[in-house]
């Protein structure tokens, strides 16, 4: 299965079994979405359950809050990530917020879908990452998955979790498993065991991270685009590293990331989004408050420059895995 | 809800054609709009042949069907007033005046585009043009419009603002801020509603309560049009009637256009939201510009061969554009941190 199928998959088990799921937004009923995830989903569940949107990113995530907060579980999509920003002060001051301010008399279980990241020509409007909008907002959890086995298992989790939940789809990752060599050619999901995805109901929980590699020289900290990035530079690099695929970003799964980094005693954390304020500095103040005696390097970020995204020079901006390959010499060589 | 409506069956009729007043052209007039507008058709056809060539790369939305909007409009109004639109913007840049040189090596991500490679092809800009922009998010530029004509009132002089969007855009919610704020204030603005019938895959009925876009500024007391966009004698009549209130410190002015455009929403549309039937439709019986040639030449007042003449004319202009967006450097990687900020 492609990450897309997984995506609509997940709905389709959530639809089929709770008629509080609904499912709406710009293209995605009729059209079945820009990138097809929610195709097929209007003619099996009917115009009532999955409907589309007129261009109103305040007006569908505000709603999907009062719907929520009358017990339905809206799934909505925001087409790409880069449009939120009308929405942002409903998942701010609304949605994050509804639990804490009436002391739990309301919650809003609803999940907002958004495609991000770069690797498709899309440039400032469409390639954004902006992950760090929302965990740096308390009672928004935010999810990335970066295969099609955890998509569908996460987003299970996410519709199903009472609280409001941000699912970042890394969009160059819909199709396959991308490592930042855009000059390769494009390998499907089909060749990757990943894409391997169980018929039916499962959940991957939130908050636990996922160890993709196992290794003791070094932890690479990703999430999304970048593990497979990551992975292609450490074997680049042939550093025996141990990867961690983050998976939640919030709530985090500290426990993993503490172990590891005191295993390995280095670490390098890889995103897409910018750098200044990016999520990288919250690992890395975090990684330094749990291992700080345990480091013999100091901890190093490769992110995307603190730059609008390019339309002429987009893999000079993407932190591809020979930036990541440098970075992982320079903490072995301290 | 209806099935039909839902599924769309009502967007299979052709553009209406409200029967408004139409603007008298001279023979200079003719010549001006079949050439404007052939510009605007051929440059996108090019800017189709090179992003299937590769050579433009991302998202890329083309105007064809759409020009008699923008340069009915441009020739209501004189230099100095201001244009603001979206990202579907070429065809606004060209009738700005703008070098077709500078747009195209903008989609093609080189040093000699207007936003030297930084902003692709929605999002380019001429101060000595008044061109504020190629916008990508739908519905931003509107209260940006109204902010310009707001500039215009406080200094004094008696511009007026264009401020272009689509049908699509017309349910954003800073819309209708901005209704308000331009009628509260009495801003010279014309929001100009781009009606091609579609937004992305969503037909008009599908998103919208109302369909009827010139009345989305009654209760703000805006008054509104709807206007054949698919004959550009029609949009400067309606143009120099809004241009002139506006002007006149009677404040914003609603035109919709009833257009359509040709081609998918951009280039990795495959329109399966639509027939091919409906597309040949609006093609055969409104085309913009065949418009314009068949009255010019059936009436007598213009040859065929001057009309060839400029086709030539306008192939030379386009070619060149093109040989330049694929010729010239590409940014230097230092440019990627200029402009940020200082
Ligand atoms: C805020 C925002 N939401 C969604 C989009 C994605 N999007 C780009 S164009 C478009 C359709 C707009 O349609 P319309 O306003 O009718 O303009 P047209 O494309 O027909 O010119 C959509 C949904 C966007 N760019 N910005
Ligand atoms: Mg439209």
């Amino acid at each position: 299965m492609t990450m897309i199928e997984a995506i609509r998959d997940a709905h389709d088990v959530m639809m089929g079994r709770d008629d509080n799921v609904v499912v709406f937004g710009e293209d995605v009923g009729y059209f079945g979405g820009v990138f097809r995830c929610t195709k097929g989903l209007q003619q099996k569940y009917g115009r009532a359950r999955c409907f589309d949107a007129p261009i109103n990113e305040s007006g569908i995530v505000g709603t999907a809050i009062g719907m929520a907060a009358y017990g339905l579980r809206p799934c909505v999509e925001i087409q790409f990530a880069d449009y939120m920003y009308p929405a942002y002060d409903q998942m701010v001051s609304e949605a994050a917020r509804l639990r804490h301010r009436s002391a739990g008399d309301f919650t809003a279980p609803l999940t907002i879908r958004m495609p991000t990241g770069g690797g498709i020509f899309g440039a400032q409007t469409h390639s954004q990452s902006p992950e760090a909008l929302f965990t740096h907002v308390c009672g928004l959890k935010t999810v990335v998955p970066s295969n099609p086995y955890d998509a569908k298992g996460l987003l299970i989790s996410a519709i199903e979790d009472d609280d409001p939940v941000i699912f970042l789809e890394p969009k160059r990752l819909y199709n396959g498993p991308f490592d930042g060599h855009h000059d390769r050619p494009v390998v499907p999901w089909s060749a990757h065991p990943l894409s391997e995805v169980p018929e039916g109901h499962y959940t991957v929980p939130l908050g636990s991270a996922s160890v993709r590699r196992t290794g003791s020289d070094v932890t690479v900290l990703a999430y999304g685009t970048m593990v497979y990035v990551a992975e292609a530079a450490v074997s680049e690099q042939g550093i025996d590293a141990e990867i961690i695929d983050l998976r939640t970003l919030l709530p985090l799964d500290t426990d993993t990331i503490a172990a590891s980094v005191k295993k390995t005693r280095r670490c390098v954390i890889v995103h897409e989004a910018t750098r200044t304020s990016g999520f990288g500095a919250e690992l890395s103040a975090i990684v330094q408050e749990a291992c700080f005696y345990h480091l013999e390097a100091p901890i190093e970020r490769v992110t995307g420059w603190d730059t609008p995204y390019p339309h002429a020079q987009e893999w000079d901006y993407f932190p591809g895995p020979e930036r990541v390959g440098r970075a992982l010499k320079r903490v072995m060589e301290v | 809800m209806t099935e039909g409506v839902a599924h769309g069956a009502r967007a299979t009729r052709t553009v209406a054609t409200p029967r408004g007043p139409v603007a008298e052209f001279s023979r200079a007039g003719e010549l001006k709009a079949y050439r404007d507008m052939l510009l605007i058709r051929r440059f996108e056809e090019k800017a189709g042949q090179l992003y299937g060539m590769g050579f433009i790369g991302g998202f890329c939305h083309l105007y064809i069907g759409q020009e008699a909007v923008v340069v009915g409009m441009q020739m209501a109004i004189k230099p100095g007033d201001q244009v603001i639109t979206t990202y579907r913007d070429h065809g606004h840049m060209l009738a700005c005046g703008m070098d077709p040189k500078g747009v195209m090596a903008e989609l093609t991500g080189r040093r000699g585009g207007y936003s030297k490679g930084k902003g692709g092809s929605m999002h380019m800009f001429s101060k000595s043009k008044a061109f504020y922009g190629g916008h990508g998010i739908v519905g931003a530029n509107v209260p940006l419009g109204a902010g310009l004509a707001f500039a215009n009132k406080y200094r004094g002089n008696d511009h007026v603002s264009l401020t272009y969007f689509g049908d699509g855009a017309a349910n954003q919610g800073q819309v209708y801020e901005s209704f308000n704020m331009a009628k509260l204030w009495s801003l010279p603005v014309i929001f100009i509603i781009e009606n091609n019938r579609y937004a992305m895959g969503t037909s008009v009925e599908r998103a919208a309560a109302t369909v009827d876009f010139s009345h989305r500024g009654a209760s703000f007391d805006i008054p509104g049009e709807q206007v054949d966009g698919m004959d550009v004698r029609a949009v400067k009549a309606a143009g120099d009637k809004a241009v002139a209130a506006a002007r006149a410190g009677k404040g914003p002015y609603i035109l919709e256009m009833l257009t359509y455009r040709y081609r998918g929403h951009s280039m990795s549309d495959p329109a399966k939201y639509r027939t091919r039937e409906e597309v040949d439709r609006v093609r055969e019986e409104s085309d913009p510009i065949e418009r314009v040639k068949k009255r010019v030449v059936d009436g007598g007042m213009i040859k065929e061969d001057e009309l060839r003449a400029i086709d030539v004319e306008i192939r030379g202009i386009v070619n060149a554009a093109a040989e330049f967006a694929q010729n010239d450097a590409e940014p230097d990687v230092a440019e990627l941190y200029t402009d940020v900020f200082v």
